[in-house]
């Protein structure tokens, strides 16, 4: 651990300009939340407070329930036990549209282009904060890609970025990526983390999913550690290995 | 958001799918010709019975070929996950349903157009009835095979044996709007009854699922 990989080094939240009142009322808040399949527990007794306008890197072996929580807060998935509230709402319907997700799965369409996906996804979104579908692929550099190629003939990295530009469309305040590195070159990385870092700075708060600690090394500002369901450590400077102590993690 | 223009947004991005893919169109058209000529030679196409069980076999052929194209419309949204991105969407959740149905609606309309003049030479038919009510009877019963496959297509997306799903679910719901159907078609091809009977049963039918179809869908989409 460093100085410059830790919680003060990035940009200070006090410094910057949070917008709107969203920004008053926690990310989410999650209360005694279990999640069973069957009489296995994803998720056990989990109870966590996410103020907004943070950058939250989401650890654990496979397995621990990163996913499923994830997909809970994205409201994709419901608690068989516990409470949920996200950006001050217990159902999750009502703040859809202030909620990017970003899944395992592009979620794109393979046989439309990156815009046409973009456009059409656009169009289920309320138009009042809405990015436009050049500026998107522009900032996750896919704007030099030829128009007229679909997705499915993309690399799964390009894929993964176009799946991140799909994500912020709605300018959300809320966003929820599950692996958004994998598969993606170290290029591509630091410009996906510095988005990241930006959007933070304009108040959006980030919960990350991610094996590639040091991708989000310098913007993340706390590390959440689930192991077997539950948050077993929170931090709010990067280790290098905050896992494997004691449980042969992966990282 | 209005539904009328996510309905738009759905429907037209289910043509361009499937004007690339072709994957809907191309099964559809080869199962209902296929059948239509299975039953060409199964029974004398010139005989007066074959004349009686014409209306029978032409929904036959439309029924199957239909749950084909059922079968992989939800597909499309469950290939890269996309189907969460669209639960996610703050968009009416029935304007996906009612795209869905539409772009189905036209696909089967589509092979209904090419069939027609193959069954037409096959089986030495003349429609001595009324033209208006045959088209309304196809109308009605297509939108009725389609809204009911759309709906218990994604009731059945998540089950492990969707493609053996659908039909088991589908055919004994259809049973009313198929006999609707079959003897209002078979009434206008030999112009032996009036239809008119038939032609009410299928557009209650037609409101009565459409209705339950749209009051239910966001459940069934929610469901994890």
């Amino acid at each position: 651990m460093t100085d410059s990989n830790s919680h003060s080094a990035s940009p200070s939240h006090s410094e910057t300009a949070h917008f709107g009142s969203a920004q008053h009322e926690p990310a989410a808040v999650l209360q005694g939340v279990s999640k069973l399949f069957g009489r296995f527990a994803a998720l056990h007794d989990l109870s966590v407070t996410l103020p907004a306008g943070r950058i939250y890197a989401l650890l654990g072996e496979n397995g621990a329930g990163k996913t499923t929580l994830l997909r809970i807060i994205a409201g994709l998935s419901r608690p068989t036990r516990g409470t949920v509230r996200i950006l001050g709402s217990a159902d999750a319907r009502e703040v859809y549209a202030r909620i990017g997700y970003m899944a395992h799965a592009t979620l794109l369409y393979d046989e439309l282009t990156a815009r046409e996906n973009l456009e059409y996804f656009r169009g289920l979104y309320p138009t009042g904060k809405i990015t436009s579908s050049d500026e998107l692929l522009e900032q996750v550099g896919l704007a030099q890609v030829d128009v007229k190629r679909r997705v499915g003939q993309y690399s799964q990295g390009m894929k993964q970025r176009l799946a991140l530009a799909r994500a912020l469309l709605s300018s959300p305040d809320l966003l929820l990526l599950d692996e958004p590195f994998s598969n993606v070159d170290v290029k591509s990385i630091v410009t996906m983390a510095a988005l990241l870092g930006r959007l933070r700075d304009r108040g959006t708060t980030a919960i990350v999913v991610t094996h590639q600690l040091e991708a989000l090394a310098q913007v993340a500002d706390e590390w959440i550690t689930l192991h077997a369901g539950t948050v077993v450590k929170r931090e709010a400077t990067y280790n290098r290995l905050p896992v494997s102590a004691g449980r042969g993690g992966e990282q | 958001m209005s539904l009328a223009r996510t309905v738009a947004l759905h429907l037209r991005k289910d043509m361009q799918l499937e004007w690339r893919s072709k994957d809907a169109a191309n099964s559809m058209l080869f199962f209902a010709l296929l059948v239509v000529v299975v039953f060409a030679f199964a029974f004398d196409p010139l005989a007066e019975e074959s004349r009686q069980i014409s209306g029978g076999i032409a929904w036959v052929a439309l029924l199957f070929a239909t749950i084909v194209a059922l079968n992989q419309s939800w597909a499309r949204e469950l290939h890269n996950g996309v189907l969460d991105a669209l639960r996610l969407a703050p968009a009416p959740p029935n304007g996906l349903f009612l795209g869905k149905v539409i772009a189905n609606f036209i696909f089967v309309a589509v092979v209904e157009l090419l069939i027609t003049p193959v069954f037409v030479v096959f089986y030495n038919l003349r429609v001595i009835g009324s033209w208006p009510q045959l088209i309304l009877v196809a109308a009605l019963g297509t939108w009725a095979l389609v809204i009911n496959g759309t709906f218990f297509s994604a009731l059945s997306i998540r089950t492990r044996n969707r493609e053996l799903m659908l039909p088991l679910i589908l055919f004994p719901i259809s049973l009313p709007a198929l006999l609707g159907m079959v003897l209002a078609t078979t009434n206008i091809l030999t112009g032996e009854r009036q239809p008119l009977d038939w032609i009410k049963l299928l557009a209650v039918y037609d409101i009565v699922f459409t209705t339950v179809s749209l009051l239910l869908f966001e459940s069934v989409l929610g469901a994890e």
